[in-house]
């Protein structure tokens, strides 16, 4: 019989013991003694911090599952903001009853994305909650990591000035599709994988240009649309995108075009959105696309003069539009 | 990019171009045009036609979106029969957001209420199908595209011998509509007519147009160069004086339709009063389950009542769906009623006249 | 109305079909379209084929605006 997470995992006694050490700790390469808490060296430069939460439905999904995920997300909100990644912190509520090779597959994924991102992870907890109290299990990491002075513009985009370019490193929507098609009840099945990725390595080979970087952001929920958005409304810019440069896989358009989405908001994993002076824009897309993570980079879009707070689209067939913050969960329509 | 057949080769920056200056030479008049077809109305504003058109040329909205012309007490049902604890709704998710009186499907689903989405009739069958001890209704909104989809199904819960399958149909037809539109008066020189719900029915169901109102019409598609080349052919027909039912969308439209799609409608609907918001009850201008399917209808096997609510007296939904008025002018437009808060159904549903304006047309 | 795309037919079992858009397999229910094959095009909504695409009217409407526009440059 297929053993599972039983609520005497989360008691703190013995099992909850076997567990850390035989599945977490060993894992994630943590030395004994352990200890309630993880110490770290004060780094020379600022620290960053942030936080994550996790929660995916299915758990398991074409490119990835929940812990790649949860690795990837905190390693991207540190790199984006122009630091490097150091260690995680991560916290698991499980539902009673799930599947223990599950929870083995998820952690030997954290570990196989920390390992491949260079980051450590240096502490963490673990629930479990009563059957149908969580949805299978929740995830969520904090991470810290240190940034050099003269990077500090690249979060808040106070840097970001007209003429700008707009960059992205990929085809967008592929998450989205991918977790989608996996939950089987909109009847298609798709070759699309998540590309759910640690980015800390793309932003590494340019961070140096960080004086011509005005602003970065990774692209999750919400999409390039949600992200355009903020960035108009922090930085009181006008952005025009030019809708044909935004590449979009072809089985992610046909499930657009079917279901009635817009690939600009779906929800992104492994994708960011870079705002660099138009000097550099050569330099930096050649870097881009040197990594496996960057090759398909492109420039998509400027920063205007005029039209301030909003994000125009010049659509493909020779008109424009306002891109809107997208509003709420998108629903697969038939009209 | 790699190009999806049958659909890039319609969106050709070039073939826009040529084609609207064309539209800007022909047009030596002042003409207005209107779409009855949210998928028309979504179409227009995502490619940006109206920017690509001269200022004598207006195209209006009407009633072409099943979800906007559909009154509040068909979603009042709905919410009725998502409380009672052994049924699943199985709907579009179309409905999903649009408000009742009281309650939407979204709210009732967070209460509890088990709520899912489904791309197809058939997929709410299959529900049934797997979950004998429930009750599986499935709102069928749509006109002549999607009716026969419901029908299809509904013969073969009845070839199964399934017994927990119910549709609540609000399913309509245009022609009515139409002519509901145009029978007293109207400042309309011709209608792009909706091309899927022809692909169904055949051009010929617009023929009333010009030979009862002499008013022409243009069966479209979708893509940008179909809408360019429908509202040149009007314009030629205006010019010319010469209203007729043309076929613009030749590549999946002809005079008589899909027969087999027809004879699906025909043997399991029957024409029903319906009520269409703006426009009061329009006879036989609904499709209901007749006789031998009844018992696939949840308004006879498993009938609810609702309270009648008045409309929201501010609203403007019905001149909007009539034409008459745009959404700029309704007092409540993105400011009380926008996406996230919709008052009425053009707000709710994503080809809603007051949707698309508010997302693609909003004033810079 | 209603959202509707070309989509190629993949293979044909009993009354339902695997259809790609763009890559994309959705399933169509086949009950309201005759004699189609796969490789053929048809108009995919809410699930159901409701009609084949004609690939010689698509030819013909693509060859009548290209015409169209060539013949404007004549002036």
């Amino acid at each position: 019989m297929k053993e599972r997470i039983t609520l005497n995992h989360g008691s703190g006694g013995r099992q909850t013991n076997e567990l850390i050490r035989n599945l977490f700790a060993s894992r994630f390469g943590m030395n004994e003694p352990l200890t309630d808490s993880a110490v770290l060296k004060k780094p020379e430069a600022a620290l960053v911090f942030t936080t994550d939460a996790y929660v995916v439905d299915p758990v398991f999904f074409p490119g990835g599952n929940i812990g790649k995920l949860s690795v990837c997300g905190t390693v991207n909100d540190l790199a984006v903001s122009g630091a490097r990644p150091e260690h995680i912190a991560c916290s698991f509520i499980i539902e009673e009853g799930f599947p223990l090779d599950d929870l083995i597959s998820i952690v030997d994924s954290m570990a196989d994305e920390a390992a491949r991102a260079g980051v450590r992870i240096v502490t963490g907890d673990t629930k479990v909650v009563g059957k149908g109290k969580c949805d299978k299990i929740f995830i969520t990491t904090s991470g810290t990591g240190v940034i050099e002075k003269g990077r500090e513009h690249i979060g808040s985009g106070s840097r970001v000035r007209a003429g700008d370019r707009l960059i992205i490193n990929g085809p967008v929507g592929n998450h989205s599709i991918a977790v989608l098609g996996a939950r089987n009840n909109l009847s298609f099945s798709t070759p699309v994988l998540s590309d759910c990725a640690s980015l800390n390595h793309l932003t590494a080979c340019i961070i140096d240009k960080c004086s011509d970087i005005h602003f970065m952001r990774d692209l999750t929920r919400g999409g390039l649309a949600g992200v355009l958005n903020e960035l108009a409304g922090m930085t009181g810019r006008g952005i025009t995108i030019n809708e044909s440069a935004v590449p979009v896989d072809e089985p992610v358009r046909g499930v657009c075009e079917m279901l009635g989405f817009d690939p600009l908001t779906l929800a992104n994993e492994g994708k960011l959105l870079i705002v660099a002076s138009a000097r550099a824009e050569k330099e930096i897309l050649r870097r881009l696309k040197s990594d496996p993570l960057g090759r398909d980079s492109t420039v998509i879009g400027e920063i205007t003069e005029s039209d301030k707070n909003m994000v125009i689209l010049k659509t493909s067939s020779g008109g424009s539009r306002i891109l809107d913050m997208p509003s709420g969960e998108q629903l697969p329509r038939i009209c | 990019m790699m190009l999806m057949k049958y659909i890039d080769e319609y969106r050709d920056r070039d073939l826009i171009m040529k084609l609207a200056g064309r539209i800007t030479a022909s047009a030596r008049h002042d003409y207005i045009f209107m779409e009855v077809c949210g998928g028309h109305t979504a179409a227009i504003h995502r490619f940006g036609i109206p920017a690509l058109l001269p200022e004598n040329i207006r195209l209006i909205s009407g009633p072409g979106c099943p979800v906007c012309v559909t009154g509040t007490d068909f979603i009042d049902k709905t919410v009725a029969y998502s409380e009672m604890d052994d049924v699943i709704i199985a709907t579009f998710g179309d409905l999903i957001r649009v408000p009742g009186s009281s309650s939407s499907l979204e709210k009732q689903k967070a209460s509890g209420a088990d709520i899912r989405i489904v791309f197809s009739a058939l997929d709410a069958l299959g529900i049934a199908r797997t979950e004998k001890e429930k009750k599986v209704i499935f709102p069928g909104i749509g006109f002549e595209t999607t009716a026969p989809g419901t029908a299809v199904t509904i013969r073969q819960a009845l070839h199964e011998r399934i017994e927990n399958f119910f549709v609540l149909s609000a399913h309509k037809v245009m022609p009515p509509a139409m002519e509901a539109i145009v029978k007293e008066g109207t400042s309309i020189n011709g209608f792009i007519c909706p091309g899927h719900v022809a692909a169904v029915t055949g051009s010929s169901i617009f023929r009333f147009l010009p030979e009862k109102y002499g008013l022409g019409c243009v069966v479209t598609g979708f893509e940008p160069t179909d809408l360019l080349q429908a509202i040149l052919m009007l314009i030629e027909q205006v010019n010319g004086k010469d209203p007729k039912v043309e076929i613009q969308y030749r590549r999946a439209v002809t005079a008589g339709g899909n027969p087999l799609a027809q004879k699906n409608i025909r043997e399991v609907f029957v024409p029903s009063d319906a009520y269409w918001r703006g426009f009061g009850t329009i006879p036989a201008s609904g499709l209901t389950p007749g006789r031998n399917y009844d018992r696939f209808d949840a308004e006879i096997s498993m009938p609810v009542k609702v309270q009648y609510h008045e409309e929201n007296e501010i609203c403007i939904c019905s001149e909007i769906l009539r034409g008459l008025k745009n959404p700029c002018d309704c007092p409540l437009f993105a400011d009380i009623c926008s996406p996230e808060n919709p008052v009425g159904a053009c707000m709710v549903s994503g080809e809603g006249a007051c949707s698309t304006w508010y997302r693609y047309k909003r004033e810079r | 109305m209603c959202l509707s795309i070309p989509v190629r037919i993949i293979s044909i079992e009993g009354n339902m079909a695997e259809v790609s858009a763009g890559g994309t397999i959705f399933r169509a229910g086949m009950q309201m379209v005759e004699d189609a094959r796969p490789g053929d095009y048809v108009l995919l909504h809410a699930g159901f084929a409701i009609q084949k695409i004609s690939a010689e009217e698509a030819e013909e409407t693509l060859r009548l605006l290209r015409e169209i526009n060539d013949a404007d440059e004549v002036h």
